[in-house]
């Protein structure tokens, strides 16, 4: 083996590691004060979905240059196998308290087979968009989500007389497992490792001859089909495990949330989570880069926590305060800038390692000192 | 029968809505290859123009439909606006997708701009009445004027827009640049003026959408335009993109299979059977109805 790489594994293996325990002894001490369990451990849930779904629409926009403003559509398919089937198993009385193995097996069933079954609709509507390009395919993705929403509107076993029995509104479903706030913490380390693996996955995919190919893919199609790329098989491929994580973060949604609504996967909607944001997070860091889109995840959801508990924005200017009302309309200005100034997004194709980024940083640093005029390269590194 | 031909009627009239919007997007497809997301977001923009300026038509003793006059304007401005602070900039930079995105974001912006505004605000306002009440009772089917109306304005908007594009100079010129950008500049053409002037008669068309929208359903708010475009633009797919015949063909027949969905099968399922159409009509035919299909050269 390489010895960079030997060295990447063992530094990135020890981080892990290390970010573990600390967050073992955090989960100890705070574990049952008010703000961990009610602020911080819901936070951490989000972002969780939010990086992996992030994560995943960048294999299809960075990594393969498509658009697909469906996203959430597969998040929504995820969401509602976890939460029907959680439900099916609660009732056939597998598990009846959140705890124990039963529960564990289930949870972990239930999540993979949000993924598969996400996939299986990426299948479906990769394969139309084998023949299609671009514009295209961003519009079949946009109308396949709308269709899901439509459809799981429409199911018999999903509304008010079947699994979710007593919902408030023929649209919101109650979830099997649904967690509660203690629940929270106490199921924390899954949603974490869940994304951490999922996050890893999408790593290896990247960097393994299928990345490779879906990379040729996006450069240059014909000339990738003329290098003896099976072009439709890769973007099949790609679209279905995309979705696969789409999947699986929607059964974390649903894991995160105790009652679920179509409203959440829509197209646009007044909240953040929409197909619309998916798109504004993976722009923000880079097309192209998986660190960039766990970043962006990340600072978006403090970003739009901030906007909307933050004390600091009663300080601010009246008019700037109207518009945090719609946080919306600050993303859609800052999405039209960064495309047009930088169209491959915040980070571009960078991706931050542990390894190269703390030394590149430290030439930055030096380089500026020395009043040297910073290159491309470097620009992003600094960036952040 | 009486159900059938009552069905026809409201799908011709969301038909003809369907193909003034569709002739929008598919203008500016044609000219500059760009699915202008923003599109649907005009005719929010003509709905509210149309509130605020029906009660001055009506003080100024005018009917109040002409308020359509000074909406057509705002939206052709707003159209312009668009394209010249956000599409040119980043089409001379940027790749097709890096333009997609930016139209998707403009159509967010609008969106919630609207409703930041305080005049506009986030919850739907109700129209007066745009046209007098009434209409024809004939064999157990009611036609309303205002479905008379719609049908007639835009077939009158079409039959002018056609003569604008085949006999006039500017129309020629469109026709040249959605053919061959580079030519076009060799003969002379200003091709971003070209564009420009597409945008200003495409948002027009949108304008006068919103008004033959809003005399049928008098409520406006802020995302009423965001379904309306997809729908029209599906539209504008099945009947060819780029194509202004394949966008009133396509308008029609959706409109068309929207209000037999409803009246037929489910009004809750008229989405997705309307998106499923569209899958359809990709995988059968990519270029629409009346398109071609065009190989590609390497």
């Amino acid at each position: 083996m390489n010895k960079t790489v030997k060295r990447g594994y063992i530094v990135n293996g020890l981080t892990a590691v290390l970010a573990y325990a600390a967050f073992c002894v955090l989960a100890a001490t705070l574990g049952q004060e008010g703000g961990f369990k009610l602020i911080i451990a819901p936070g951490i849930w989000q972002c969780c979905y939010l990086i992996l779904l992030a994560a995943s629409l960048n294999l299809v926009l960075g990594f393969m240059g498509q658009l697909s403003l469906g996203h959430c559509g597969f998040m929504a398919i995820g969401a509602y196998t976890a939460a029907l089937m959680s439900l099916a198993f609660e009732r056939a009385g597998v598990y009846d308290e959140k705890s124990g193995a039963a529960f564990l097996a289930v949870l972990f069933l239930c999540i993979i087979s949000a993924g598969l079954l996400a996939a299986a609709f990426g299948v479906l509507v990769g394969i139309p968009a084998l023949r299609l390009k671009g514009d295209y395919l961003a519009i079949i993705t946009l109308g396949f989500g709308l269709i899901i929403v439509n459809v799981i509107n429409n199911l018999p076993f999903a509304g008010q007389n079947g699994l979710a029995e007593g919902s408030a509104a023929a649209s919101l479903y109650a979830t099997g497992l649904g967690f509660g706030s203690s629940d929270r913490v106490a199921y924390l380390w899954a949603g974490v490792g869940v994304t951490a693996l999922c996050v890893t996955l999408m790593f290896m995919f990247v960097r393994s001859k299928y990345g490779r190919a879906v990379r040729a893919i996006r450069d240059d199609e014909i000339a990738a089909a003329a290098s003896g790329i099976n072009t439709g098989y890769y973007k099949v491929l790609t679209f279905a495990f995309s979705a696969f994580f789409a999947g699986v973060a929607g059964a974390l949604y649903a894991c995160c949330n105790a009652s679920l609504s179509t409203v959440s996967f829509s197209f646009t909607n007044g909240s953040i989570l929409n197909s619309t944001f998916v798109v504004v997070m993976v722009v923000l860091g880079g097309m192209g880069s998986l660190t960039g889109s766990v970043v962006s995840a990340v600072v978006m959801f403090l970003l739009n926590y901030q906007i909307a508990n933050g004390a600091w924005v009663d300080a601010l200017p009246g008019f700037i305060q109207g518009a945090f009302t719609y946080p919306m309309l600050v993303y859609a200005v800052v999405l039209i800038v960064i495309i047009m100034f930088r169209p491959k997004g915040i980070f571009g194709a960078y991706e931050f390692s542990l390894l190269r980024t703390p030394g590149e940083l430290a030439r930055r640093l030096r380089g500026l000192g020395r009043g040297k005029r910073a290159n491309k390269g470097g620009k992003e590194a600094a960036a952040q | 029968m009486g159900v059938f031909l009552q069905t026809l009627f409201v799908g011709l009239r969301l038909g003809s809505v369907y193909a003034l919007i569709a002739l929008g997007y598919t203008m500016v497809y044609g000219i500059i290859r760009l699915i202008n997301f923003a599109h649907g977001d005009f005719i929010m923009v003509g709905g509210y123009t149309l509130i605020f300026t029906v009660p001055l038509m009506t003080a100024a003793g005018l009917p109040a439909w002409l308020a359509v006059v000074i909406a057509i304007a705002v939206c052709a401005l707003v159209g312009v606006g668009v394209e010249l602070v956000a599409y040119r900039p980043v089409r001379r930079k940027g790749t097709g997708m890096t333009a997609l995105i930016t139209a998707v974001a403009m159509s967010l912006f609008l969106e919630n701009l609207a409703q930041a505004i305080p005049a506009i605000g986030p919850n739907p306002i109700i129209a007066s009445q745009l046209f007098a009440p009434g209409g024809f009772r004939v064999a157990g089917v009611t036609l309303d004027f205002v479905t008379i109306y719609t049908i007639a304005v835009s077939a009158a908007v079409m039959l002018l827009l056609y003569v604008f594009t085949q006999k006039t100079r500017m129309g020629r010129a469109m026709r040249c640049v959605s053919e061959d950008k580079s030519a076009a500049v060799l003969m002379g053409i200003s091709v971003n003026r070209t564009v420009l002037t597409t945008f200003a008669v495409g948002s027009g068309l949108s304008a006068v959408a919103a008004l033959m929208y809003v005399a049928q359903y008098p409520k406006v708010y802020t995302t009423m335009g965001s379904l309306l475009g997809l729908k029209a633009f599906v539209a504008a797919v099945a009947g060819g993109i780029g194509l202004i015949p394949g966008a009133m063909l396509g308008g029609l027949v959706i409109g068309l299979v929207e209000s037999f969905t409803t009246s037929y099968i489910s009004s809750s399922l008229t989405d997705a059977v309307v998106f499923l159409i569209l899958i359809a009509v990709l995988l059968i035919k990519p270029a629409g109805i009346l398109g071609k299909n065009v190989g590609e050269k390497v």
